[in-house]
């Protein structure tokens, strides 16, 4: 019965004193496998090394990090004055280093909750920029209060620090610009403010950064180029896209022109909410005592009773705002002509409608149904560059799709990180798809930031993980907010432009800006008129 | 005779030879998983746990996730993971101090299987490669060590021989 079994008087003579043959050979018995092991190991290492060193002859382009404007510039002092403290000045002013008690109050019990919550810690680690903010303007009373107690939070500190106001607040921006007291504005008003306070900022030699849609309409945007020109002021436009590594090394890819001839780019614009649709909350003490309307609705040819919903909400009236096309057309449009230089389209169709937020049931509307579209879609084209770029908008549906461009021998996709796949059809990498040397089903570029090292052979782990937003976020090079670096970029060419004697200006400057503008506004009209609209470059006027 | 006892400090002594080739096979199997795991996560200088950490459901979801909160011990947890896989296979293979190796191999399937539990409601960034319901590989393999634990084979075929297996 148990024929197989080895019998205790095998065993007896191994378990004498001294180790016997047998004992060597059962002992060592697994070894031989480690040398299988081994084996495996590297040939596997081997095939993958030699499988993405031809890849990356085949495709040129490095994993580093792209170089960025960098000074050694740390003087002088800046005085900076912001104008605006609504939705987005309390987002730049906290990544001009300087953030509300109460919002890092909330930021500390948050973190408390959730170990993972960083954005006390990684505000605290955000680099001192060396400037103050000497003055606020704000046409809401509660706002212009705000932006005071988080100018004088030198410390970045909660409510339990030590303040030192160094901001007075000006009731109009006439009076903080004429004060003497700023050296550079940040200009955070609703759209139909951009240019008056910009070109009146330039006037006077005060540096400019200010949001985007630059301006509200197309003379406004010849305007305030024609004065920034002249002026001897760094102006920044505040798509702090511009920062994103990834946009970077897309950019370099294109001028490696790894993915062929373009013919298609598609961007989009996703949102689901009455936040994201602009419909913001109307805060309970906003009344004509606390809000200055007349002043708000200066430059308005169409003037309005007081109306908080329009003050609080005027991204939804063409009145204030631009609608898709500055808001959001303009961040994409913008990364583009950052990758492309595509600059002024020369010509734009647009369509859509106010299709979800109609009535005031939908919209959450007080009084008025906007009349700003929540679905809107632009084709511009570019017979000189013999490609179309796409863009479509909802503000009601939050399906994620990313940037895409299109070329023949590949193409790209644009995140926070960037993917590049060949073409199956592709003239340029016919012989090396062939010689399977590149699998049009894997990306033959993957630019991660953070990540130091270029891998075609990116694990599917990696992969998702990354695509989620989940990989590096607390690792080596630690996470930083565009908005911060888009900002100290602007601080760095304001020290540069004075250690030099010469403008310096940064990344999205006045050109770029006009570009964007003229843009954004060509889509609106054509939107507005239910006509093409075409950009003519030798008169450069729209037609 | 099959209960008789082994003359070492382990009861290791009564199997067939099938019984012991196919106990030391199994062995050798969840080693070589064990090692190439740990090989694999040493030589990309750019994996870390940290993904795996955050993608944590279930019940004990908190603890994985506070632990992906703090950059040390996530570095110490990736050395860990890492260098620890490939110790425990290597004691696998090699049957080298080889039932401290399977106690630390169910320690770490406990762990993988308690930050990713296939619950009803689960749903993870990684897809999985077949379909679970509360069973998965890293369960199954969490048994078969335990089964490897009480059926121990080290100190018959293996580097244990030498240490666990001498009479004076």
């Amino acid at each position: 019965m148990n024929k197989n079994k080895t019998t205790p008087n095998a065993e007896k003579e191994d378990n004498s004193s001294k180790i016997g043959r047998r004992d060597v050979l059962k002992g060592l018995a697994t070894l031989p496998l480690l040398g299988a092991f081994a084996y495996g190991v590297y040939k596997k290492k081997n095939y993958d090394r030699i499988a993405n060193s031809k890849l990356r002859q085949a495709v040129d382009l490095s994993a580093e990090s792209p170089v960025v404007f960098q000074t050694q510039q740390k003087d002088p002092h800046i005085r900076i004055g912001i104008i605006g403290y609504g939705i987005r000045g309390p987002q730049l002013l906290k990544a001009a280093g300087f953030a509300m008690p109460s919002e890092l109050d909330k930021w500390k019990e948050s973190s408390l909750k959730n170990p993972s919550d960083h954005r006390l810690e990684d505000f605290k680690a955000q680099e001192n920029l060396n400037i103050s903010i000497t003055a606020v303007c704000d046409l809401f009373d509660v706002n212009a209060e705000r932006a005071l107690s988080a100018a004088a939070n030198v410390g970045r500190d909660g409510s339990d620090g030590n303040f030192v106001q160094t901001a007075k607040r000006y009731k109009t921006y006439q009076e903080l610009l004429s004060s003497g007291e700023v050296d550079a504005v940040i200009i955070a008003t609703p759209d139909h403010w951009h240019t008056d306070i910009s070109i009146a900022a330039a006037l006077k030699g005060i540096h400019v950064y200010v949001e985007k849609g630059m301006t509200r309409t197309v003379e406004e945007a010849f305007r305030l180029r024609e004065t920034v020109k002249k002026s001897n002021i760094v102006f920044q436009l505040g798509h702090q896209g511009r920062q994103t590594e990834s946009h970077m090394k897309a950019r370099e890819a294109m001028e490696k022109n790894i993915i062929g001839k373009v013919g298609l780019i598609e961007v989009c614009t996703n949102r689901n909410s009455p936040n994201g649709a602009w419909v913001y909350d109307i805060h309970p003490d906003g009344n004509p005592q606390t809000i200055d309307w007349e002043q708000f609705e200066f430059p308005c040819e169409t003037k309005h009773p007081f109306s908080p919903e329009r003050f609080f909400r005027w991204r939804c009236w063409w009145d204030y705002g631009t609608g898709l096309g500055g808001d959001l057309l303009t961040h994409e449009f913008d990364a583009i002509n950052q990758i492309m230089s595509l600059g002024i389209p020369h010509s734009a169709v647009s369509s859509g409608g106010v299709y979800f937020y109609k009535n005031k049931e939908a919209g959450h509307y007080v009084n008025e149904v906007r009349n700003v579209p929540d679905i809107w879609q632009v084709a511009l084209e570019y017979p000189t560059r013999d490609l179309t770029l796409l863009y479509s908008a909802s503000l009601a549906s939050n399906k994620e799709r990313g940037k895409m461009i299109m070329g023949h021998d590949g193409y790209m996709e644009l995140s926070d990180a960037l993917t590049i796949y060949a073409d199956r059809e592709s003239t340029l990498y016919k012989e090396k798809i062939e010689a399977k040397i590149i699998k049009p089903e894997l990306p033959i570029y993957t630019y991660i930031p953070g990540r130091s090292t270029v891998d075609a052979i990116t694990s599917p782990t990696e992969k998702y993980f990354a695509s989620r937003g989940l990989l590096y976020t607390y690792r080596g090079g630690k996470r930083v907010d565009t908005t911060h670096l888009h900002i100290k970029e602007w601080i760095d060419c304001i020290r540069e432009s004075i250690a030099q004697d010469k403008l310096i200006q940064p990344s999205c400057n006045i050109d770029q800006g006009f570009e964007e503008a003229i843009t954004a506004h060509m889509a609106t009209i054509s939107y507005l008129e239910d006509r093409k609209v075409f950009w003519d470059a030798d008169k450069e006027s729209v037609v | 005779m099959f209960k008789e006892k082994s003359a070492g400090p382990l009861p290791c002594e009564g199997y067939s030879n099938a019984q012991l080739s196919m106990l030391v096979i199994l062995r050798l199997a969840i080693g070589w998983h064990f090692l190439y795991e740990g090989i694999s996560k040493i030589l990309n200088p750019n994996w870390s746990s940290i993904g795996f950490l955050l993608d944590s459901k279930g019940l004990f979801s908190g603890m994985f996730h506070s632990m992906a909160a703090n950059p040390d011990l996530v570095n110490s947890i990736d050395f860990l993971n890492a260098w620890g896989l490939a110790a425990i296979g290597l004691g696998l293979i090699t049957g080298l101090l080889t039932q401290i190796a399977t106690l630390a191999g169910m320690v770490l399937l406990a762990f993988y299987y308690l930050s990713h539990p296939p619950l009803i409601t689960s749903e993870y960034a990684i897809p999985s490669e077949g379909s679970y319901l509360w069973v998965n590989k890293n369960l199954i393999e969490f048994f078969a060590l335990w089964v490897l634990f009480l059926f121990p084979s080290g100190n018959r075929i293996g580097l244990d021989r030498f240490i666990f297996n001498r009479k004076k």
